[in-house]
């Protein structure tokens, strides 16, 4: 699978975290449990595409996607098991 | 003993703090800052006073936005005011992993503390089971399960209370062991004996609670050691998370359970590309009707409670200064600050509502890209709408906005959006110059006119902020990394509570400046310079005679002259000029200024103005005077529809308010803020209301 960022994953998707992009990543997103090695899925996107709804460690957060840009995925191929 | 309580936000923190002291609470303010600072008290079995100090909720002591700041210097700095004895870590179990991330660091600061597992009730469904015993073991401190929501297990925390509680040993995370040298400098520079807490402040740049000199200190040890405090506090982290890992394989075991779908399918509602838009306003129209038409009778029944207790005194009291003081200066004083308590209580038992249930998160969550366009943030939804009720309160809500820049703009733009207080300045104006027609059969005039003006007052909000998100300058990116908590059935005894915090906060800050106005106000309108109002009352009292008045006319006229001859009558003289472009006389100049206190004064003010009797509907009695008043230049009625188009736009505009502005001072920490809010908000009244008077005269 190719990698890519948290913010290209469509609504439904689910991916591995890999790692940042760059050191300026926010602290707050590694604080939240964005961690590598951990499992995340993007439950939907606001009605203007912008933010957008995860769901990661058994809990959800919202986040820019300007914050999500900096989180580096490898999409995994099973659907989410989320009730959209 | 002294005990702070911190955890995360949403893990029942406040349920607990609520649950254990009661209504045993204080709302106080930190020294030098802006936040709240909540303490109860309690007693224990044995006797033991406990003070709990109940800190901000936060995810970490990596401070971000300043309520989070306090958290770092209350357990780092042992002179701190507030430094407890021991501190109560809530964690939720069912985010068990990142709530410890705090804990670890509380540990770290080598504080007796006691971790507290909230076992709410989604934890418990979702087969979440921990192995406490084993976990006090691994982390050497006691660890108490509990379900705040229904006090279980409170008892068992106040037994482990009763105990001395040691400072714990582990140390999870090693300063030392990232930079040595760093910590060693940051310490001699901070007078800390404590590694990691010379660490967490030597890695937060413009910490508030340190000197200019240490500031300057760090930061050439930062240079000179070609220091990247986020990268240390990303390996501060990771580091940190590798632990709790590992206590977690051994401690937390957890069946398979079905996930709930009720949150889901909420959500494919709530924030529907449509629907969670139709919702969202939907909401505020009901928020809207119920801050009007439910506080009309507590409002109507303060107004007259207080009319009652005017009377009483000049009736009780012997006539002179004293009486008039209270009743004129003091009781309405006091009057015009409880006046807003039913229209507060009902905005906030809203929001406190709209937070308890998760659905406030939502709204940030669909409103987010719109609010950025203007240089604001989702966040900035509640106190834009709090101000429809007091700019007061929602100067206060800005809080938890971390960027400064787009609080700044959201402080700045908050008090345009149209408050109760302006409310029955508009009712009397749209009274006196829009006729009472209806279209449709449902439509009425006087009313859509009002609903305009509540958009006015929106869109120059958000043009506003648009101007100073131009002008502004932010170094600091803007962020929005929010939780989106599982929707709940609301817990009443924190609605409640926040209700009655919130009102107290209104009372204590812009209640006092208020009355204080009021009776600065009373004095400058009883009071005149040399004799010239004993001359105008011997005139009064000559033509009283010429003219065969009765004595209810002839107290009539004294009054008017009285006032035109006190401080404040020659004061609205002598601005009379710089008011005339728009349309106003002395007399309306003389409301302008007294609704400085408060925009509602406007009304009383003008009442006294043009002497209306106590009987009867004071507002009805002033529409008529008013309509009845001529200018004697142009010989037309002094109330045209001009000028009445005039004055809604500078009430609407001009920032007139002086509790918003010493809540803006206490909440920027200067004034340089408050006087630039002032001046644009005021100046921008002033041209619009120029322009609107001189195109429709």
């Amino acid at each position: 699978m190719e990698s890519t960022t948290l913010a290209d994953l469509r609504p439904g998707k689910c991916a591995v975290i890999t790692g940042f992009a760059d050191e300026n990543v926010p602290l707050k997103l590694l604080e939240m449990g964005l961690l590598p090695d951990n499992e995340v899925c993007v439950k939907g996107w606001a009605p203007l595409k912008d933010p957008i709804h995860i769901v990661v460690a058994g809990y959800e957060i919202a986040l820019r996607k300007d914050e999500a840009k900096f989180v580096l995925v490898v999409p995994v191929n099973i659907e989410a098991q989320l009730e959209i | 003993m002294k005990i702070a309580l911190v955890g995360n936000p949403n893990t029942g923190k406040t349920t607990l703090f609520n649950k254990l002291t009661g209504l045993n609470q204080k709302v106080g303010n930190y020294p030098g800052i802006t936040v709240d600072k909540k303490v109860g008290y309690f007693k224990l079995e044995s006797g033991k006073n406990i003070q709990l100090i109940d800190l901000p909720g936060t995810y970490s002591l990596n401070a971000s936005a300043k309520d989070e700041e306090i958290v770092t210097e209350a357990l780092s700095n042992k002179n701190f005011i507030e430094y407890p004895e021991a501190v109560i870590v809530v964690a939720d179990a069912t985010n068990l992993k990142r709530n410890l991330l705090l804990f670890t660091q509380v540990l770290d600061l080598k504080l007796p503390c006691v971790l507290v597992l909230n076992m709410s009730d989604v934890a418990i469904k979702r087969g979440i089971d921990v192995d406490v015993l084993k976990m006090a073991q691994k982390f050497g401190v006691p660890v108490v399960s509990i379900n705040a929501r229904k006090g279980l297990g409170v008892d068992e925390l106040k037994s482990v209370l009763e105990k001395p509680l040691s400072p714990p040993v582990q140390q999870v995370f090693k300063p030392l062991e990232i930079n040595a040298e760093f910590v060693e400098k940051a310490k001699s520079v901070l007078h800390s004996d404590s590694n990691y807490s010379a660490w967490l402040i030597a890695n937060t740049p413009n910490f508030a609670f340190i000197t200019e000199h240490e500031e300057q200190e760090l930061n050439k040890i930062r240079k000179a050691l070609n220091i990247n405090t986020q990268r240390n506090k990303v390996s501060e982290t990771v580091a940190r998370y590798g632990f709790i890992d590992n206590i977690i394989k051994e401690c937390v075991s957890k069946k398979e359970t079905k996930y709930s779908s009720f949150t889901g399918k909420l959500d494919a509602i709530l924030t529907h590309k449509i629907w969670g838009f139709f919702i969202f306003i939907a909401i505020l129209l009901l928020i809207f009707q119920a801050i009007f038409s439910w506080s009309e009778w507590p409002m109507e029944l303060i107004d007259n409670l207080f009319g009652t207790a005017s009377t009483w005194v000049l009736s009780v009291f012997p006539e002179g200064p004293v009486a008039n003081l209270l009743a004129d200066g003091i009781i309405p004083g006091i009057a015009g600050v409880v006046i807003f308590i039913p229209q507060i209580a009902i905005l906030f038992a809203f929001i406190a509502l709209l937070e308890e249930t998760g659905y406030m998160s939502r709204v940030v969550y669909i409103m987010d890209k719109i609010m950025r366009q203007f240089g604001l943030n989702g966040k900035s939804v509640v106190p834009l709408l709090s101000g429809m009720a007091c700019a007061i309160p929602a100067v206060m809500a800005t809080r938890s906005i971390s960027n400064f820049k787009e609080r700044l703009i959201t402080i700045l733009v908050t008090p345009f959006m149209t408050c109760s207080a302006r409310l029955p300045v508009y009712t009397i104006l749209i009274a006196l110059v829009i006729p009472n027609t209806k279209y449709f059969g449902f439509m009425n005039l006087q009313g859509m006119v009002l609903l305009s003006l509540y958009l006015f007052g929106f869109v120059m909000a958000i043009l506003s902020a648009v101007v100073f998100n131009k002008i502004l300058k932010s170094a600091h990116v803007s962020q929005l990394i929010m939780e989106m908590p599982p929707y709940k059935v609301p817990h009443w005894r924190n609605v409640i509570l926040t209700i009655v915090e919130k009102v107290k906060s209104f009372v204590f800050t812009a209640g006092k400046i208020i009355v204080a106005i009021s009776i600065v106000l009373w004095a400058l309108a009883s009071y005149g310079p040399g004799n010239r109002r004993e001359v105008a009352i011997q005139q009064i009292e000559v033509q009283a005679a010429d003219n065969n008045w009765n004595e209810e006319t002839k107290n009539l006229h004294l009054m008017s002259a009285k006032l035109e001859n006190s401080y404040m009558g020659i004061f609205g003289k002598s601005i009379e000029p710089v008011i005339k472009p728009l349309g106003y006389d002395w007399k309306i100049g003389i409301a302008l200024i007294a609704s400085f206190a408060a925009r509602e004064v406007f009304v009383g003010t003008m009442a006294t103005i043009y002497s209306v009797g106590e009987e009867g509907d004071p507002a009805q009695g002033v529409k008529a005077q008013m309509a009845k008043d001529v200018d004697l230049e142009t010989n037309q009625p002094r109330f045209t529809f001009a000028v009445a188009v005039s004055l809604l736009i500078f009430y609407a505009l001009a920032m007139q308010c002086m509790s918003t502005i010493a809540v803006v001072y206490r909440e920027t920490k200067g004034w340089k803020w408050p006087l630039i809010q002032f001046g644009f908000m005021t100046g921008l009244a002033y041209l619009l209301s120029f322009l609107a008077y001189q195109f429709l005269k």
